[in-house]
């Protein structure tokens, strides 16, 4: 086995027996498998009320008279408003409501309650919004005051361009995946980096620095301890899609709707593994930059949010990327290699992303890496075994030039 | 062939030489005293021969070769700054360090428990290095230097932190190697040490030579024209002594360049003084150190 291989083996083993590493892999499917059975059990549990609930109102436009049970609750009419008062003081009534003279003009109804509150909760406002449409339409077919009340459901279907319907289908249940991807993604790149930018630093503080450069090279240093890193991260990311897919058939068989409609296409597959390896690989390369530059552990520490928060800003621009996916902003962020991951996997979620894009993107994110990598890999050299002062950046630059 | 060949290195970090146009060259079965005060360059010469750094110019040659990845495994470094996996069981670090040199688990394992026997520590292969004393952990760091049986065996400081049980193990550890035909490079402040081990030595000092050679030549060239006597009689004036100091029991008579001590010793004799000792006064390397770093300072 040659030394790179015997590095990245151990830097893998070091990291898959941290118990931080354990805990969070398994955490992270354990918890979402809890909030599943607690939302199936938890419901059951609850025994819904079948206390009667009654609400008064005063009708001084003199035609809300019907309609006035509805399930549970049920509207009492008071003839003024001192009497509903009084009945809601008397606890005779949970609350009420006045419907004023010029409701017609104004539709402004006044409610009153013996609690605070943020606003009318939802029941309260369909329970009072079907009271008012069934008096309004009073008189009209059942049927139309139901379909005025309910207008539409809309069903979308995406065409491609020859008119058959578009792989992709946009809707909820299609950011809900490349969100949840998103943020396993960074979970997995900002674990993983971190790992080695902590194992760098802590070799650096602990001295082993130097007895394995006495054994290997920097750049074998390096490619190992990313490898090794990168591979335990992927591993992770593996474990947490694998547990997703189980988690999202145990949810869409109990809940269906939106979480029923989840598919994972092979595109989606293929490229959110191949731009979590490449993400992984950059902000690796940049931590391990950082690693070798900070004198201690604590030093890295505050220096590495400086290029672990780039990663992050495609979901400060979630909002323009949704409705504005061809936005020359979006399409930026689609090439710069620390915003690219997050980028395309939002996008792809949603949209086709053109080929050319992907491609320009993916080939930036290569080059970088290699970039990095060997900048780094001078770092290494100069930076490594330096121990108590961090260089300044003429001095990284002049680094660069001489190693 | 040399072990090590330096030829006309040169380091600089900014405007600073920190190794300066550096020469020399190590012979296999040689333990060779690499000395100079702090600061003079002796961790970045290490770090150069090991490839760790890269000289600015000049070349390096490990058995007549430029290093490379492979040759490495043909070197054992304990560097000046220990430090292994806190972690790590002691057989694993072993293992493990032993693997980056190109050698076996079951190799290393064999090898690891001889040197561990030998340093009376294998009932502790299982432990892991956070439970060690700092002693016992220095031990484990020689180990793991030597796990793979290399040619030339580089120690930065070794002894610092030992026992004088310890200490005396590795010294033994370090002649048994020299008499093997391997190369040492012995590189500490102890320089009684160096004074006890070495064949050869290399002083330098601001990143430059400042003494080289045969240690009892270095000596010679530095000794005092002076005799250590103690006798029994009346010294009064002696022809040739130029100024008389009394240690306790014993005089040293400084003599003028042209009175050798064999022409002393005649005249002691001449004058009827009886001799009960007699010895060439020889500077301790520690006295050579300070008064050539000292010199070079000022």
């Amino acid at each position: 086995m040659n030394k790179t291989m015997l590095l990245i083996k151990h830097e893998f083993l070091i990291t898959i027996r941290r118990k931080a590493f354990i805990i969070l892999t398994i955490a992270f499917p354990l918890v979402a498998l809890l909030g599943i059975l607690a939302a199936q059990v938890i419901p059951g549990m609850i025994k819904p009320s079948t206390e009667i609930q009654k609400i008064g109102y005063v009708d001084e436009v003199g035609i809300f008279t019907e309609n006035t049970s509805q399930g549970q609750i049920e509207l009492i009419q008071f003839n003024t408003e001192d009497e509903a008062k009084t009945a809601l003081i008397d606890a005779d009534i949970k609350e009420y409501f006045v419907i004023p003279e010029n409701y017609m003009s104004t539709a402004l109804i006044l409610r009153y309650t013996l609690k605070n509150e943020l606003e009318p909760n939802s029941t309260i406002r369909s329970v009072i919004g079907d009271f008012l449409l069934s008096n309004l339409l009073k008189g009209d077919d059942a049927t139309v005051i139901e379909r005025v009340k309910s207008l539409m459901n809309i069903a979308s279907t995406t065409l491609t361009g020859t008119g058959e319907v578009a792989p992709r289908q946009g809707g909820l249940a299609a950011l809900i995946l490349p969100y949840v991807f998103c943020f396993l993604l960074m979970m997995s790149i900002f674990f993983s980096s971190g790992y080695l930018l902590q194992g760098l630093l802590e070799e650096k503080e602990n001295r082993v620095m130097e007895i394995l450069l006495s054994s290997i090279s920097p750049k074998q240093l390096l490619a190992g301890k990313i490898i090794g890193l990168g591979a335990a991260g992927l591993l992770q990311i593996i474990i947490w899609l694998i547990s997703a897919n189980f988690l999202f058939r145990i949810a869409s068989s109990n809940f269906g709707g939106i979480i029923g409609a989840l598919q994972i296409s092979p595109d989606f597959w293929i490229l959110g593994v191949l731009y979590f390896i490449l993400g992984y690989l950059f902000v690796a390369v940049v931590m391990a930059g950082i690693g070798s530059i900070s004198p201690t552990a604590r030093d890295g520490q505050q220096l590495s949010p400086l290029f672990t928060i780039p990663v992050v800003i495609p979901l400060y621009f979630l909002g323009l990327i949704m409705e504005h996916p061809e936005n020359i902003v979006v399409k930026i962020l689609t090439f710069i290699p620390f915003t690219a991951p997050l980028t395309v996997i939002v996008r792809m979620g949603m949209f086709e992303i053109p080929i050319w894009e992907l491609v320009v993107s993916i080939l930036i994110l290569i080059l970088s890496i290699i970039g990095c990598f060997i900048l780094v890999t001078k770092l290494f050299r100069v930076y490594l075994l330096m121990y108590g002062k961090r260089p300044n950046l003429r001095e990284i630059v002049s680094s660069f030039r001489k190693a | 062939m040399f072990t090590v060949e330096v030829n006309h290195i040169l380091k600089a970090y900014g405007n600073r030489a920190v190794v300066n146009d550096l020469s020399f060259a190590i012979n296999p079965g040689e333990i060779f005293g690499l000395i100079g005060p702090n600061g003079a360059g002796k961790t970045t010469t290490i770090r150069m021969i090991m490839d760790i750094i890269k000289p600015d110019s000049g070349e390096i040659k490990i058995m007549g070769k430029h290093l490379n990845d492979d040759s490495k495994s043909e070197i054992g470094y304990l560097p000046e700054e220990r430090g292994l996996y806190k972690k790590l069981r002691i057989s694993e670090t072993i293992v493990y360090f032993a693997s980056l040199k190109g050698i076996d688990a079951r190799t290393a394992t064999e090898r690891g428990e001889q040197l561990l026997k030998r340093a009376d520590m294998l009932q502790h292969k299982s432990k892991k290095i956070e439970e060690l004393s700092r002693g016992m952990g220095q031990i484990i760091q020689v180990i793991v230097t030597l796990i793979h049986d290399p040619k030339l065996i580089i120690l930065d400081e070794p002894f610092a932190g030992l026992d004088p049980v310890n200490t005396q193990l590795l010294k033994e550890l370090i002649r048994e190697l020299r008499n093997q035909g391997k190369s040492v490079i012995m590189s500490t402040h102890r320089m009684n040490d160096i004074e006890e081990l070495s064949d050869r030595i290399l002083m330098i000092n601001k990143g430059r030579t400042v003494l080289y050679g045969d240690l009892s030549s270095i000596k010679s060239r530095y000794r005092n024209n002076s005799v250590f006597v103690e006798y029994e009689g009346e010294l009064g004036d002696i022809p040739g002594v130029t100024e008389k100091r009394m240690h306790n029991k014993t005089v040293e008579l400084m003599l003028d360049k042209q009175t050798t001590p064999q022409i002393l010793l005649e005249s002691l004799v001449k004058k009827g003084i009886a001799v009960n000792r007699f010895e060439l006064s020889s500077p301790s390397l520690n006295e050579i150190f300070i008064k050539v770093a000292g010199n070079k300072n000022e």
